[in-house]
């Protein structure tokens, strides 16, 4: 009995002890609770508030976030931008870490973004939920020289509700001298793929690297595009349970048995240092590596789209950020003004983010052949593939559950070799009633 | 604090028989409730609004549809309930951790008890190993996870553990991306036991140099071997100690997420094994799926599974102990 009361004093102070410390660290995160929205004075001495519109004659002031971009001086580069603008006060933020869930979850409060960008846009909840405002007719006269994939991924329901900032791209990428060496042809058709992947891999040097997790997180979109097949349908209707896409998923199963696919380098294939590093002779990766890559192997490498099933098409995964405008601004016309005026209106600055830190493809074609970054080596022939093959990432009706759906499907295909129709089927249920509730 | 609202008291006599102020009544005697709640007060605060006000208002999202906002409107009822038990994902994955749960706990608190034992035992360098086997509880779950995942578990020959192999001559394995055999197991299950054992062997240490020497020495004098000594002396004394470690890594096993997350989420997406359920909550609630509704319902049951196997293991520990 006496070392049961022990016990709750005991837990009673912990539990007193465990308030403390949560306490704590709550008046710490008080005194830094500086959301920006700044109501002093700036440097010009304008008095400047939140709610700028409204105290006559003051400047507003828009905080724009933009994810952690990985290039040096990308960061000095954006917020020279924002200080060039003169009709309002505009703070850049700089968010590392999980960007996605940051920014989502900051606009369901008053210290969220002005200005922000998102991964191809807002996302269908977002647009549902009103968080972000409806931005048709920002593009004006521009509309027709944006990537028409992009504006399109960024349209719902004939409203614009973000403008494209860069084209991203992911592509093969391979070492030029390892192939000749081997004797074989950049690939063209899958069998083509796994049986370069087959001769080039030796030792410590496989042949194929998509990803440590062997494609399941990321090839599942391009096996689709492969297969001819996309997530959803144009009508929103269930895009991929047919024969030709479990054939795909079957090569992916087929690749990940092999002894040639790379599994856990130190940098995943976001990084180009596997391919580098000669850990791999082939590697999915994206085009933002390719000065890295230059630096490290010279002109030792070249791209070709995804390679194509039978009957289906080569693709070129394409996305873009897209400057979205919070509903919860205080100053939303001058948000949109100000996302007018950088990413419609300055096409010289546009060009500077797009080529002067890492390799992006600017979002207005008009750009394209000035960007000087993309017009030479294996650069050039992934700016062309966009062009040409260029697919986009993902339909804006699949929403993050439908993605959950779709990876688990991945693994369980691709890494336990479970049936893909079945599984298929598993993810068809969950989608339609998804895209049931988005649209209903 | 000052002093001026204190009652004048100029003699004993004429104290006994007023009756003190109605402030005085509630400060108390010697200001005993004042400085209760000076000490208290800050935490209690803080449980409220950190702890009890998100478990409530989570509870009130439960009932509701509430994609993207924490503020709905749409009351569904045990609507959002019923998706997460029918939910097949997250089904599996609460099994899962009942089965991790049942392997965990009792792994991780024999370990920490043999160490604790055999660092009590040592009579050289005590100080030394008692700090070395706990300093990594000092180090961060995060850290730690991208140190096995990328250093020492990681696929290719630089990795330590496939540089070992390849002394022997094997094959590089790919720790984290097999599923069969699932060696995914052993980069957790090593990652968690290397940051969690210190902590418990500390507290297993505590409790056995509470022990009473003379409870050995008159066990020597009757003959006990070791093995009797321990088994009749040390386990029955540590049970309050034992209880109280089995529970919290029973709360630990069931809330684990940092290790998990980091070494095995890959690109947008985790893969559907060893997913725990707070992880499976995360990408449902708190990734780029804003949905709070089932995210709740989801964290509700989770919680009640946590209660209920509380309850049982604390029903099983004491009626053990009273015989």
């Amino acid at each position: 009995m006496s070392d049961k009361t022990a016990r709750a004093t005991l837990n009673r102070r912990n539990l007193l002890a465990l308030s403390g410390a949560v306490a704590a660290s709550g008046a710490l995160a008080a005194c830094g609770g500086n959301t920006g929205r700044a109501t002093s004075t700036t440097s010009s001495g304008a008095s400047a508030s939140a709610s700028g519109s409204a105290s006559g004659g003051a400047k507003p002031v828009l905080q724009q976030w933009y994810h952690q971009y990985g290039e040096a001086g990308t960061q000095q580069a954006v917020e020279g931008y924002a200080k060039a603008y003169t009709a309002a006060d505009v703070k850049v933020t700089w968010k590392p870490g999980d960007y996605d869930q940051t920014t989502a979850a900051s606009l369901l409060t008053a210290n969220g973004p002005d200005v922000f960008e998102y991964g191809n846009g807002p996302t269908i909840d977002m647009i549902k939920g009103g968080q972000v405002v409806d931005l048709t007719g920002l593009l004006g006269d521009a509309e027709a020289d944006f990537n028409p994939a992009m504006v399109k991924r960024m349209t719902y329901d004939g409203k614009l509700w973000a403008v494209p900032q860069v084209v991203d791209m992911q592509i093969l990428v391979y070492r030029k001298s390892l192939l000749e060496k081997a004797g074989v042809k950049p690939p063209e058709t899958i069998d083509e793929l796994m049986a370069a992947a087959e001769k080039l891999n030796s030792g410590d040097t496989k042949g194929l690297f998509l990803g440590n997790d062997g494609g399941v997180g990321l090839m599942g979109g391009p096996m689709l595009f492969s297969a001819g097949a996309d997530y959803l349908n144009e009508d929103g209707s269930f895009g991929f349970d047919n024969d030709n896409v479990v054939a795909a998923l079957g090569k992916l199963r087929e690749m990940f048995q092999s002894k040639y696919l790379l599994l856990g380098a130190p940098k995943d294939w976001y990084d180009g240092s596997a391919l580098a590093q000669g850990l791999t002779a082939m590697q999915f990766t994206g085009l933002w590596t390719f000065p890295d890559l230059t630096k490290a192997l010279g002109d030792d490498y070249g791209c070709v789209p995804w390679p194509a099933m039978p009957g289906g098409k080569k693709s070129v995964v394409v996305g873009a950020y897209g400057s979205c405008v919070s509903a919860k601004s205080a100053s939303v016309d001058a948000a949109k003004e100000f996302v007018k005026w950088l990413w419609v209106d300055q096409t010289d600055k546009q060009l500077d983010f797009a080529t002067a830190y890492g390799f992006h493809i600017p979002a207005r074609a008009s750009l394209v052949p000035q960007a000087k970054t993309l017009q030479s080596g294996a650069a050039k022939d992934a700016a062309a593939a966009a062009q040409e093959f260029g697919h986009a990432q993902s339909t804006i009706l699949w929403t993050p559950k439908c993605s959950t759906a779709f990876g688990d499907m991945m693994t369980k295909v691709v890494k336990d070799g479970a049936d893909a129709k079945a599984e298929i089927a598993k993810v068809k249920a969950i989608a339609d009633a998804e895209v049931k509730r988005v649209l209903g | 604090m000052t002093t001026s609202s204190l009652p004048v008291d100029p003699s004993p006599a004429t104290a006994a028989t007023a009756r003190p102020s109605l402030g005085a009544r509630l400060r108390g005697r010697q200001n005993q409730n004042l400085w209760f709640w000076v000490f208290v007060g800050p935490f209690v605060l803080g449980l409220i609004i950190f702890i009890y006000i998100p478990i409530i208002w989570s509870i009130y999202l439960s009932f509701f549809e509430s994609y993207n906002t924490v503020t709905p409107t749409k009351f569904v009822g045990a609507g959002n309930y019923l998706d997460m038990l029918k939910d097949e994902s997250f089904r599996s994955s609460l099994g899962t951790f009942i089965v991790f749960a049942l392997f965990i706990v009792p792994t991780t608190f024999a370990l920490s008890l043999l160490t604790a034992i055999l660092v009590a035992r040592t009579r050289v360098m005590q100080a030394f190993f008692r700090s070395v086997f706990f300093l990594p509880t000092a180090c961060s779950y995060v850290v730690a996870a991208l140190i096995w995942k990328m250093s020492i578990f990681a696929g290719v020959r630089s990795g330590a553990a496939n540089a070992m192999l390849g002394v022997f001559g094997a094959d590089s394995i790919p720790w984290l991306s097999l599923t069969k055999p699932p060696w995914y197991w052993l980069v957790i299950v090593s990652a968690r036991l290397w940051l969690q054992v210190g902590f418990y062997m500390i507290l297993f240490l505590a409790a056995l140099q509470r022990i009473s020497t003379t409870l050995y020495e008159a066990a020597a004098i009757d003959g006990a071997s070791g093995w009797q000594a321990f088994r009749y002396i040390t386990l029955p004394q540590l049970r309050p100690t034992s209880a109280a470690v089995l529970l919290l890594l029973l709360i630990n096993a069931f809330q684990a997420f940092d290790e998990f997350y980091n070494i095995l989420a890959s690109f947008g997406t985790y893969p559907p094994y060893a997913r725990p359920p707070l992880v499976y909550l995360y990408y449902v609630a708190l990734g780029q799926g804003q949905d709070f509704g089932h995210g709740s319902a989801g964290a509700v049951i989770l919680t009640l599974v946590i209660a209920l196997a509380a309850v049982v293991f604390n029903r099983f520990f004491s009626f053990r102990g009273e015989d």
